[in-house]
């Protein structure tokens, strides 16, 4: 562990402007990534600027009915929103479903979408990992990989988001609100976060020293009716091997509109633009179901030891919306 | 053995003595011995799985700002030469796996002693290393014995013939995972070298053991070395003695008169500390139409260190579990550039009986008969293997008391026919065993005080098992008096010597020695004033000649597994153990249930995944390693049937700590297969198991 100065922020543009100005500078919310990759040596910041009590702890209606979630809402406080709950209950749950109650409490949101991968060579500095070190090599794809990608990854690294609340904002569409030295901007969720392809050093297009300070949900009435189903080794405390994001709007048996995002398989959440193709104006029916998993898991490209998570992600998606629509039409 | 103490206290629920304590956070665990002038310890390991260290540059270190010392191999004390290769801690420039202890730091601080530790540049002369296990390994052996001392192979009437010659056969191969122990409180030591005398505040499961062999390294009289454990976290068989012990005291050597502490990260515990073996265990049963076994053949293939030998008797239940005229169990290790494996919660029968009583379900199907049935038809009268009566054997009792609480009768055994929510549902049950041993060694003291107190002493040590209170309780009911007028002294080598908390003999070993010094205590003096005093030791038991001593059990589990996902979970278990008188009926719970909790992480979770490339566990910390969460253990109970068995021990009681674990997995395995009609045979039972 290499020592560190800290500094409580005073304020955005401040904490913006000394992390910019500072390239060993980084952000600090609740700590419970970031604190374990110092002891690990994985992350050496020589500033540690903690963005967690900035005023960003609201969750407010947007104009045109969506809904602001600020970067320092803790993972608890959302979960139990009672506008989340009510219009977002997939939020809800694949918060519920990570972590622990005590880690959910202190945990922030923007922390929560920047977490890093749990890759175990990535967090072993005696292991070569192209995304801790450019250019050593990748330990897991010859290596231990179980958990590792199937969708969208590179020679480079294999690696998977292990966020779940990020896949529910993903299926959603949701936008992060960014601050930095040049001013603000906004990034839909899907173009935040990256592919690896030869730089999985990069999680996402942030640039040093910008600061997320919101995630806006858009309005999306028919996520009234979704979920997040997460499947994993344990019944708690564990990442997912596969997780599924969705939500959809069924008229007379056939689907109008349909969100699907997975987690678990890639790099980065993964939206399934293909299923949700294939599925509108299809029939709610197991078959369709599965004909769209499998028209958008055509794409895997599996490693030695983790082609299950195929049918394992077929079959949940087909299981999740199966019971979305059961739902919605007894 | 005769003359079983009347059970007053004995047999009654008292809670734990330490409980508050704990619960409060008012018991101090090792490294909570601090001081305000404690340093701090950080080792620094191999980053190679075999090799030699051909440079050493710790210039960078020793400059940092409250380093107090870098022990490397060119200037650590040297220790003894001792007959484990394992604590010669820097003895040489060798490596023996990756992990392995090369250098520390000694700082002011942990974040300084760490920082330094990152700094300590070393280089390599690498060799080639093997660190997998195969069922082909290259250079297999058979060890002389198997743990402790059993033999490793076995033969009798000829099991081949009789395979040949069966009505019915099963030929299959089970494996097992590398499993770390991993108990809650990580291995912890604060030594001091003062005065010519070494203290340490230790986390283990054997206080007179720690303070000879560190005598012993370190060249002192066992008297200036005092080891004191009152409070231990569990252990699981871990904590015996392991490097970081002998790494502690050589930074308390180098910064005389200050307090060290070395507490081990989750991370070091996959490399530093042991772990159970992973066993590759093919099983052969030949049956008669009639369901009566003919032939057992149980042969194992496992894993021990390059650097040090430890022989898992994996195979050895199998010898006495059930009647049949042939059988062979064989033990062939392959030596790798590996940490030693360990004993962990029930070595051998933990393992062996996974593979056995899976083997037993699969074996009662092929037979067409109910497993409860099955195993009854080949229950042997006496010990196949000794040819000893039983002192005692309820497994039948067990195994039918417990098919009517599970509400085995109403099972149809089709398996994967069973389906709620898109869950299917299975059960499964399987036979537990562990012998009942006794160390030599132990001795206590019994010492009358003021108001009609009595205390009583010796270095047992309480790993979380309850002994605080079940000895106080022996105590108790050997001087005929209530359990309150017992001031119960234990972990502190200081005190009279005790045998290891392990291999469930820790209540047998210690509480004989307590009997017999209250015995000789009452007829010494009986009319006693405070201040006399009188000893006793654990008694020989010439019964141990003349009969097979073993607890038995029945574990049942209910299963679901997710028709679409794959996933398992265990919403029921149930186990009923005949391990003759229950000291204590509170604890002894929790040590049956905490064994079957222990046995269902198991089943469904535990693996450490060996790097083959880099020579070390990938998954080393509880974000890889898995163990059951709370919401992984839903209903789970256990409870006994009454035993008698007067040849154990004076109190009659058989040890518990380890039964639990013995037979969960395969309850759960044997589960699995009738909720999907799948067989796993490779734990843990991980979802993509199950897929399809
Ligand atoms: C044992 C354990 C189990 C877990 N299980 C799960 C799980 O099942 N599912 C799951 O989704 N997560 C899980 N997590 C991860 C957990 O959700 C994250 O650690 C947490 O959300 C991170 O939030 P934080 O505020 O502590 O972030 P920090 O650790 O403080 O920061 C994480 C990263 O975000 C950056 N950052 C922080 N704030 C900002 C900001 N405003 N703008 C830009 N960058 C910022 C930091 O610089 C750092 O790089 C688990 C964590 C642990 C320790
Ligand atoms: S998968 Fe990515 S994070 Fe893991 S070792 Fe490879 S490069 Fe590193």
């Amino acid at each position: 562990m290499i020592p560190f100065d800290y500094q409580r922020a005073e304020d955005t543009r401040s904490a913006v402007a000394t992390v910019t100005a500072r390239p060993g500078a980084a952000f600090l919310g609740a700590g419970t990534n970031l604190v374990d990759h110092l002891k690990l040596g994985v992350a050496a910041p020589d500033l540690l600027v903690d963005v967690s009590h900035l005023p960003f702890d609201m969750i407010e209606p947007l104009a045109g009915g969506g809904v602001r979630i600020g970067a320092t809402v803790r993972n608890s406080d959302l979960a139990v929103d009672p506008v989340i709950r009510q219009r977002y209950p997939m939020v809800s749950a694949a918060l519920l479903s990570g972590a622990s109650g005590q880690l959910r409490n202190v945990a922030t949101t923007a922390g929560n979408l920047m977490q890093r991968t749990r890759c175990p060579y990535f967090q072993d500095v005696t292991t070569p990992c192209n995304k801790r070190r450019p250019g050593s090599g990748c330990s897991a794809l010859e290596g231990y990989h179980r958990d590792h990608a199937i969708l969208g990854a590179s020679r480079h690294c294999v690696a998977v988001h292990p966020s779940d609340l990020a896949v529910a904002l993903t299926a959603l569409g949701a936008v992060v609100q960014v601050e930095g030295v040049k001013g603000a901007r906004s990034i839909p969720i899907i173009d935040l976060y990256r592919l690896p392809d030869d730089a999985p050093q990069h999680d996402t297009v942030l640039e040093h020293g910008e600061l997320i300070t919101a995630v806006d949900l858009p309005a999306l009435p028919m996520a009234t009716r979704s979920t997040y189903r997460k499947v994993r080794d344990r019944a708690s405390y564990a990442f997912a091997l596969v997780s599924v994001a969705a939500a959809v709007d069924v008229e007379r048996g056939t689907v109008r509109d349909v969100r699907v995002a997975l987690g678990g398989v890639a790099h980065k959440p993964w939206r399934a633009r293909r299923a949700e193709e294939a599925l509108r104006g299809a029939p709610a029916t197991d078959d369709a179901f599965r004909a769209a998993a499998e028209a958008e898991l055509a794409g895997a490209r599996p490693l030695r030891d983790n082609a299950f998570k195929v049918p394992m992600a077929r079959n949940t998606i087909v299981a999740t919306l199966r019971e979305l629509t059961r739902r919605e039409e007894p | 053995m005769t003359g079983l103490i009347e059970p007053k206290s004995i047999g009654a629920p008292l809670e734990r003595l330490e409980g508050h304590a704990k619960v409060t956070g008012t018991a101090p665990y090792a490294a909570e011995h601090l001081a305000a002038d404690t340093a701090h310890l950080h080792p620094v390991q191999a980053t190679v799985a075999r090799g030699r260290i051909t440079g050493m540059d710790t210039t960078a270190a020793e400059a940092l700002d409250g380093v107090l010392a870098v022990l490397t191999p060119g200037n650590a004390p040297r220790l003894a030469p001792g007959d484990d290769p394992e604590l010669a801690v820097l003895a040489s420039d060798e490596v023996a796996y990756r992990g392995q202890i090369i250098a520390a730091a000694v700082a002011e601080t942990t974040e300084i002693a760490r920082q330094a530790a990152d700094l300590v540049r070393v280089s390599y002369a690498e060799l080639p290393h093997d660190v997998e296990l195969r069922a082909d390994s290259a250079g297999l052996y058979a060890p002389e014995v198997v743990n402790p001392t059993y033999p490793t192979d076995t033969t009798e009437g000829d099991p081949d013939g009789a395979l040949a010659a069966a009505a019915v056969t099963v030929d299959r191969t089970y494996t097992t995972p590398m499993e770390h122990n991993n108990p809650m409180e990580p291995h912890a030591t604060v030594a001091l070298w003062a005065r010519d005398t070494l203290t340490l505040y230790e986390s283990t499961q054997w206080p007179h053991g720690v303070r000879d062999t560190i005598a012993r390294l370190f060249g002192l009289a066992t008297d200036q070395v005092r080891v004191i454990a009152p409070y231990v976290g569990g252990g699981f068989g871990s904590k015996t003695i392991h490097a970081n012990t002998v790494l502690a005291a050589m930074g308390a050597r180098a910064v005389p008169g200050r307090p060290v502490s070395f507490a081990l990260t989750r991370q070091q515990m996959f490399s530093l500390v042991g772990y159970r073996t992973p066993t590759i265990q093919r099983i052969r049963l030949g049956a008669g139409a009639d369901g009566r076994l003919t032939a057992i053949a149980h042969d194992v293939v496992e894993q021990t260190a390059r650097l040090k030998e430890f022989a898992e008797q994996t195979a050895v239940a199998t010898r006495s579990m059930y009647a049949a005229p042939n059988r062979r169990t064989t033990h062939r290790l392959a030596a790798l550039d590996v940490p030693a494996p360990t004993w962990m919660r029930a070595p051998g029968e933990c393992p062996g009986m996974f593979a056995l009583e899976c083997a037993m379900d699969e074996m009662a199907i092929a037979c067409g008969l109910d497993p409860i049935e099955f195993r009854v038809r080949n229950e042997p009268e006496i010990d196949p293997e000794t040819g000893l009566p039983f002192s005692s054997r309820n497994l039948i009792r067990c195994l039918r008391e417990g098919a009517d609480r599970f509400g085995w009768r109403r099972r149809d055994p089709t398996p994967g026919v069973r389906r709620e929510d898109g869950w299917l549902l299975g059960t499964g049950v399987a036979a537990s065993t562990f012998p009942v041993f006794r160390l030599p060694g132990s001795a206590a003291t019994v010492r009358r005080l003021a108001g009609g107190r009595y205390r009583v002493q010796i270095d047992a040590v309480d790993i979380g098992t309850g002994a605080w209170t079940s000895l106080a309780q022996i105590a108790a009911d050997a001087l005929d008096v209530p359990p309150d007028a017992v001031d119960l002294r234990i972990g502190d080598s200081a005190l009279p010597p005790g045998s290891v908390a392990g291999g469930s003999s820790g209540t047998t070993s210690w509480g004989s020695a307590i009997v017999d010094a209250a015995r000789t205590f009452r007829e010494k003096f009986p009319d006693p004033e405070e201040g006399d005093e009188a000893g006793g030791a654990t008694p020989d038991n010439p019964d141990l000649e003349r009969f097979a001593m073993h607890a038995y059990g029945a574990q049942f589990a209910a299963v679901r597994v997710h028709a679409d996902t794959g996933e398992v979970r265990v919403p029921r278990m149930l186990g009923v153990f005949a391990a003759g008188r229950i000291i204590n009926p509170r604890t002894a719970r929790s040590q049956f249930i905490g064994g079957m909790t222990m046995g269902l992480s198991m089943a469904l979770h535990e693996d450490s995944v060996m790097d083959v490339r880099f020579g070390q566990v990938a998954n080393h910390d509880f974000a890889g390693y898995h163990i059951a969460s709370n919401a992984d253990v839903r209903s789970i109970d256990a409870i006994w049937i009454e035993e008698e068995d007067p040849h154990v021990n004076p109190m009659g009681s058989k040890g518990i700590g380890e039964i639990g674990i013995v037979g969960a997995a395969a309850a759960v395995a044997n589960a699995a297969y009738h909720a999907t009609g799948v067989r796993v045979r490779d734990l843990p039972l991980t979802p993509e198991k199950f897929l399809r």
